[in-house]
């Protein structure tokens, strides 16, 4: 049985609003200018204009689900140049209190009719209902730059009739969320693209979502363990039927290589747990690949997590050090924490910069080298990928 | 270093600068005063961003040998020392032996050897095997090795009578390497004061250890849950008599507010900064008052009201379980109470910390019920600046004759009238 949790986008920079609302005025509380546009691949970059900050894109957002991004304060995220991120309407609006009740997977304690999700608590049978009308009403209150609409989403691996259920239910509860906005001039709703891996569901999904009035799309129910080969095909598919003129949201993609080739692919925002999750235990992410601080070869290794990198945890701090700080204290997964996202921020920055100065092919070619030691091991997906929009890998 | 008192009180306590301190001799630490407490060079739940937000950091580091001994190999192949190693900067760095924060077990020590635990199990260490680490370490100023297994209650006379000869023993040992061994030159040691709950014994101790040509002295063995406190401020104030004025004394392992306060009456300089991070780990924040400014009125209600009705579910003051030093206090709110779930203050009126300045007692309530790490973050930077303020408020009631009015704010007692 699949989990519709369906995610809230807020912003973290509340001070910037005074000075952005004489922009906006009465105009929508999105505006989407196209900075600049790739000759070669499907790849934008943007300034996405929303009523707390103006977000550059291509945009990696960290996921901040119960509210906090895990460890980090909103000062150090303000200072790595984070602009944006995730936080959660189920754990922040619905969850119910203490007395012990812990989530331990929202698939199998829910159950999807059309009126929404159910959620039971086993602990005391207690039934609670999230409903494209609660959803929304949860995300009014919680005031977020973008809210995301409660879509029925299954498994990538699902296969069967189910999945065009989901599709078509999602489009139903669309429009129920759309009607139940009561802040449309100072929020944005997104909606979400289902019909799983078959492409003529994704196709009639696209055609009808796309006839609503929404700020933006996102590109939903991939990213849950389905094959590679079949994942892109959906994205590249999904942004060839999406507005130009709308931000297009691919949801749970982090991994470095996919947010790349994505990008190339045409989307513009992107959210995953990955980065900060793989932190706390110990992988630090670096331009070829990752690096497992905690495993003995580092005990003696006085370089920091990536010589060339900026963030706070590299100007100061050694590998050994973070090695053995592991055993001491949580502290060593904050640090490494706050070099993940410095690292997603900043491929974020280099892509959008090569995009800007019309060189995004030879920055991909340039990133596959570094992170893959040699062409046979450039993964065959990604190669099809950027090959399917014009990026020859040599 | 150099101990320059501007106050002593009829009867021990001390007001003062500690001087001179750290290799450069560039930094002083107010007395009385604590140390910076670290696991590993690093404050608990704390990166360089978020510690730099408490203002009025001590300006001495502690470490302590159980966090180092096992990279013992790291720190050699290293060679800089541990301040380089930790990226720690504009610092003094004092090395311990044990962390004050857990409790050993006993049965280890030997003639020869104590012990240490760290996160892969016993590790010994000989006088020179101690002495090998520091040299590697390169501290500012250290503590030398000590047998202090003599906290348990009922502990037998011919036990802490050996506690105290091993460690003078051992401080002979330590002295001789160290005034031997360039590594160490410029670096300050402190000798340790033993003699369980013994009267005759902790003189003993206090007047042996007078005689060595040390720096100052750690009053070891009398922690939070080993004696209470009036039997504690006794065997301080045995010791005190026999300690050259002109040296500093370090109380280990008493944070509690209440027993600080007792413990600066008896003589006591420095603590060690522990009890704000044994506060973070149960969850719960320092509000316990120390307004002693000079008009009473603005003495803050809300703190007063917090803590008689904080007080609730826990044991009276007077009854402390000896056992138990994660027990909350009288000092603190448990955020993870039902009732902060929509209250919308901050931790506490005035406080100024990060944390206050940024977030409610709800968001707290929240962080802890859904165990997110970031509760650690900022209780932490709440505990510490309190702390740290409670620190400035004695040396100000030192200097202006308001202990009194201190101790009773402290004890919550309400301002009557």
């Amino acid at each position: 049985m699949a989990a519709t949790v369906e995610r809230v986008i807020v912003s973290s920079n509340p001070e910037n609003s005074m000075s952005l609302q004489k922009a906006l005025s009465a105009a929508s509380p999105l505006t989407l200018r196209i900075v600049a546009k790739c000759p070669v691949t499907k790849a934008r970059a943007c300034d996405l204009t929303l009523p707390h900050c103006t977000v550059n894109t291509p945009v990696f957002m960290p996921v901040g689900t119960q509210g906090t991004l895990k460890g980090i304060t909103v000062d150090q995220l303000e200072s790595l140049g984070c602009q944006i991120c995730l936080g959660n309407t189920y754990h922040l609006g619905m969850r119910p209190d203490s007395g012990g009740f812990q989530m331990v997977s929202l698939v199998e304690l829910s159950e999807v009719t059309e009126e929404g999700v159910n959620f039971k608590s086993p602990y005391d049978g207690k039934e609670i209902l999230l409903s494209p009308e609660k959803s929304i009403s949860i995300q009014n209150s919680l005031g977020s730059d973008i809210m995301m609409q409660l879509d029925d989403v299954v498994s990538s691996t699902v296969k069967g009739p189910r999945v065009e259920e989901a599709m078509h239910r999602s489009i139903r509860w669309l429009d129920r969320c759309i009607a139940a906005n009561k802040n449309p001039d100072k929020q944005n709703l997104f909606a979400i693209i289902q019909g799983g891996l078959d492409a003529e569901l994704r196709k009639a999904c696209l055609k009808e979502m796309t006839q609503r009035d929404v700020s933006g799309f996102a590109i939903g129910g991939l990213s849950g363990g389905e094959e590679k080969n079949d994942f892109w095909r959906m994205v590249t598919l999904s942004t060839d039927h999406l507005p130009q003129e709308k931000p297009r949201y691919l949801m749970g993609v982090g991994y470095a290589v996919d947010l790349v080739v994505c990008v190339a692919l045409g989307c513009d925002m992107f959210d995953c747990v990955f980065p900060t999750r793989t932190a706390r235990f110990g992988s630090a992410l670096v331009p070829w690949g990752s690096l497992q601080v905690k495993q003995k070869q580092y005990a003696k290794d006085f370089l920091p997590i990536d010589p060339d990198c900026h963030c706070p945890t590299c100007k100061r701090h050694s590998r050994a050090y973070l090695h053995a700080l592991f055993k001491s204290d949580t502290a060593a997964m904050h640090h490494v924490t706050v070099h993940n996202i410095a690292y997603q921020l900043s491929l974020m920055r280099s892509v959008r910069q090569s995009i800007v100065e019309g060189r995004f092919p030879e920055f991909i070619r340039a990133f596959m080298k570094r992170m893959f030691p040699s062409r046979d091991d450039y993964p065959g997906w990604a190669v099809d990928a950027l090959a399917s929009v014009n990026v020859t890998l040599d | 270093m150099k101990l320059e008192l501007s106050r002593v009180i009829q009867g021990g306590a001390r007001l003062g600068v500690l001087q001179g301190i750290g290799r450069t001799g560039q930094h002083s630490l107010k007395v009385p005063g604590c140390l910076l407490y670290t696991h590993f060079g690093t404050v608990p739940h704390l990166t360089q961003d978020t510690l730099q937000t408490v203002n009025n950091l001590p300006s001495v580091t502690q470490v302590t040998l159980s966090n180092i001994a096992e990279h013992q190999e790291v720190l050699e192949e290293f060679k800089e020392g541990f301040k380089a190693f930790a990226g720690l900067h504009n610092t003094v760095l004092y090395c311990s032996l044990h962390d004050p924060a857990t409790r050993s077990p006993t049965g280890y020590a030997t003639n020869k050897t104590v012990s240490v635990w760290g996160s892969g199990g016993r590790i010994e260490l000989t006088a020179s095997k101690f002495m090998a680490l520091l040299k590697t370490v390169k501290p500012d100023w250290y503590q030398s090795m000590a047998d202090g297994e003599t906290w348990q209650t009922n502990t037998s006379r011919k036990r802490i009578r050996k506690s105290v000869d091993r460690t003078l023993a051992y401080l002979d040992e330590c002295l001789l390497v160290h005034q031997k061994s360039q590594d160490l030159d410029g670096v300050e040691l402190f000798g340790v004061v033993e003699g369980g709950d013994v009267m005759e014994e902790r003189v003993r101790s206090a007047r042996e250890t007078a005689k060595r040509p040390v720096a100052g002295f750690c009053l070891d063995g009398l922690q939070t849950g080993s004696v209470d406190q009036a039997l504690r401020t006794q065997l301080i104030t045995s010791m005190t008599t026999e300690l050259p004025e002109d040296k500093p004394r370090l109380l280990q392992g008493v944070g509690r507010p209440d027993e600080v306060l007792a413990c600066v009456e008896a003589g006591v300089d420095l603590f060690e900064g522990f009890f704000p991070f044994q506060v973070t780990e149960r969850g719960c924040a320092l509000c316990f008052n120390y307004d002693v400014s000079p008009d009473p009125e603005c003495a803050v209600l809300e703190l007063n009201e917090e803590k008689h009705s904080a007080g609730d579910n826990m044991q009276p003051k007077g009854d402390l379980n000896c056992e138990d030093q994660t027990q909350m206090t009288s000092f603190e709110m448990n955020l993870k109470d039902k009732r902060y779930q929509d209250d919308f203050k901050s931790l506490v009126e005035g406080c100024g910390c990060y944390c206050c300045k940024n977030h409610q007692r709800a968001y707290l309530h929240h962080l802890l019920v859904t165990n997110e790490l970031l509760a650690g973050v900022l209780l932490m930077i709440h505990n510490m600046t309190h702390y740290q303020n409670f620190f400035g408020a004695v040396r100000e009631a030192l200097a202006t004759d308001k202990m009194d009015l201190l101790k009773k704010r402290v004890h919550g007692e309400t301002r009557n009238t």
